[in-house]
């Protein structure tokens, strides 16, 4: 093989990464970055996802199948969390970020211990006929266990962009971060919205498990190392947007895998937060977002 | 005020008298073992609670500085011998440091995005040390600290007083700030920064003090900890569990006074103490997590809030 290959493999997978982390921070794009809810919890909810599509799959269910299945008890369950986080914040005023933080972060490891006492910390890992095999397009050689999860996360984020963009339910959940207030004047209800906002967020969590379990095996505590690489990709796609958040989270995918096999594998955990620190300290608003 | 500092004066050295004494009461070295990680978690909260407590800057990344004087003392011992007081001394310069670089990183972002790029402090100096041969990498490095001194009854005694000089230093510290025109200062940052800024408070130096003792502090509660266990290794020194009961302990005792860190601590690190031995170390976490969840829901204030809640609602 070339460099040239080698360079033209690492991209390709570089990019295909990038879209599975963009179905695992579609989630988080909606609750902080359009909710502005400091959903830290989000990186343990896609990880519950990924084990919800991992039972079914034990029955024999595609993984693909059982996400789209999974999607309605995560949306109930979504609203569900909303409700308890209005009830404790919003009845008291405006939340307080420390206090909602700290929830999530208690929602996490609560989620974490649950997994670990009903499926045990062991990893567990997907059976389907197109994990396993791989395709070759001339130099560049793509596995499917890869492919098709990294399918997801364009297909999801075209999905909610259209959700977002045609429809009235989409457009109010838009409207809702923008004026809240001019919402419920026009006689809108801005805490349903937002329910259904992060039931929808929530949802994406099933997507997002199902494709980092395709990719390889996860375990309860797989959600700890997705929480930066999450943040930074919905930071630097300037809070909230969408197409944003795909094109971000390929921009790391490639940057994660070059450092991973120019430098040293060791080194890539720590790019998302270099280059979130850096956009902070030098872009606040991200790569796509409008200056307020 | 004076006689106030008076009796809590008297107190810590009732305190420290208390923690000298104890080896010839108590046999049992296990004591001074579960006895040394409760106070450096009363040390931990203390630390952070200068900056996120009184400041209102919420910091994720309590295990970074942790992991920072861990290392930093693991090295200087290793390296060139230098005894546990002199790295003491080199991990709160380390600690004061990082803290004043992060402050300075993180000058312009507030609230939930100061969280999140502390909490890249620690994944950026983990993966750092796991890149450093002299400092082990991911094996860690073996540190076989100097035999206790004759006074000390043995390793675990003389860690276990050590300590207990750390959190009363710290607590003392924590309590000066919080009297004094710094955390007057704080709580006006805290309150709103514009405001504050308007009114003449020099914000800016007042968040990076904050942010450099804090730092500090947390770093010193992490200096002993190689000689503590013989030994330090990247996941442990950068664990989540420590930056987790750095917010967790604040905010069960309340983050408003001193007094809040100490006895959030007090409480959640015996639990955790007692939890680990009789039960299991994972219901130990889901048990954190649940006490927080219940904690920010029913008593947002913390339990000093709870006690004094009348008082604050007749102020209000």
């Amino acid at each position: 093989m070339t460099q040239f290959d080698l360079f033209m493999n690492v991209v390709a997978t570089g990019v295909l990464l990038g879209s599975v982390y963009a179905a695992v921070a579609l989630g988080l794009a909606i609750t902080f970055g359009i909710l502005h809810i400091p959903n830290i919890a989000h990186p343990a909810l896609v990880i519950m996802g990924g084990y919800f599509v991992v039972h079914a799959n034990r029955f024999g269910v595609d993984p693909l199948i059982a996400a789209l299945v999974g999607l309605v008890p995560f949306y109930l369950l979504g609203m569900l969390l909303y409700s308890f986080y209005a009830n404790t914040f919003e009845r008291r005023g405006r939340a307080d970020v420390l206090q909602s933080l700290t929830l999530f972060f208690g929602l996490s490891l609560v989620i974490e211990i649950i997994l670990v006492l009903a499926y045990g910390s062991e990893l567990k890992s997907l059976t389907a006929p197109y994990i396993g095999s791989s395709l070759r397009f001339g130099p560049l050689t793509i596995p499917s266990r890869l492919l098709v999860p990294a399918i997801l996360g364009p297909a999801t984020v075209g999905a909610l962009w259209l959700y977002f963009r045609y429809t009235n339910s989409g457009t109010a959940i838009r409207a809702v971060a923008h004026d809240e207030r001019a919402l419920s004047i026009a006689g809108l209800d801005p805490a349903a919205i937002k329910r259904q906002a992060f039931g929808l967020a929530t949802a994406t969590a099933v997507i997002g498990g199902a494709a980092l379990a395709m990719i390889g095996p996860i375990d309860p505590f797989s959600g700890r190392f997705q929480i930066g690489r999450v943040f930074a990709i919905v930071v630097l796609a300037g809070m909230g947007s969408i197409p944003g958040t795909l094109v971000v989270a390929i921009g790391l995918g490639i940057a994660e895998t070059l450092i991973a096999s120019y430098l040293n594998p060791a080194w890539s955990p720590g790019v998302a937060f270099a280059m979130l620190l850096g956009a902070l300290a030098l872009r606040p608003q991200g790569l796509f977002g409008t200056v307020r | 005020m004076t006689r106030g500092g008076w009796t809590f004066g008297l107190a810590m050295l009732v305190i420290v008298l208390a923690g000298f004494l104890a080896p010839h009461v108590l046999k049992n070295p296990f004591y001074f073992f579960a006895g040394y990680v409760i106070l450096q978690y009363v040390v931990i909260a203390t630390g952070w609670n200068i900056l996120g407590g009184y400041a209102g800057y919420i910091n994720f990344g309590a295990a970074g500085f942790f992991g920072a004087g861990a290392y930093a003392s693991a090295f200087l011992f290793n390296a060139f011998g230098i005894p546990l007081w002199g790295s003491l001394i080199a991990a709160c310069v380390i600690g004061a440091g990082l803290g004043l670089l992060m402050g300075y990183l993180t000058l312009r972002i507030q609230g939930v995005y100061f969280a999140i790029a502390t909490l890249g402090l620690v994944i950026i100096l983990e993966t750092i040390i796991h890149n450093i041969p002299a400092l082990g990498g991911a094996r860690g490095m073996v540190v076989y600290g100097p035999p206790p001194p004759g006074w000390a009854a043995g390793p675990p005694q003389y860690m276990f007083v050590l300590m207990l000089l750390i959190a009363v230093a710290s607590v003392s510290l924590a309590r000066w700030m919080q009297l004094s025109w710094v955390g007057r200062g704080l709580r006006a940052v805290r309150a709103s920064e514009d405001a504050a800024e308007c009114s003449g408070v020099p914000t800016l130096r007042l968040k990076l003090l904050a942010c450099a003792v804090s730092g500090a502090v947390l770093a010193a509660a992490g200096a002993p900890y190689p000689f503590y266990t013989s030994f330090v290794e990247p996941v442990t020194a950068f664990s989540l569990i420590i930056g987790l009961n750095a917010i967790a302990m604040p905010l069960i005792g309340g983050t408003r006074s001193w007094q809040g860190p100490v006895i959030g601590a007090l409480l959640l690190a015996t639990t955790q103490q007692i939890a680990t031995i009789t039960i299991s170390s994972e219901l130990n976490i889901l048990f954190v997590g649940v006490v927080l969840i219940a904690f920010v829901a029913l008593a947002p204030n913390g339990l000093i809030g709870l006690v004094r809640r009348k008082g604050t609602e007749a102020r209000l």
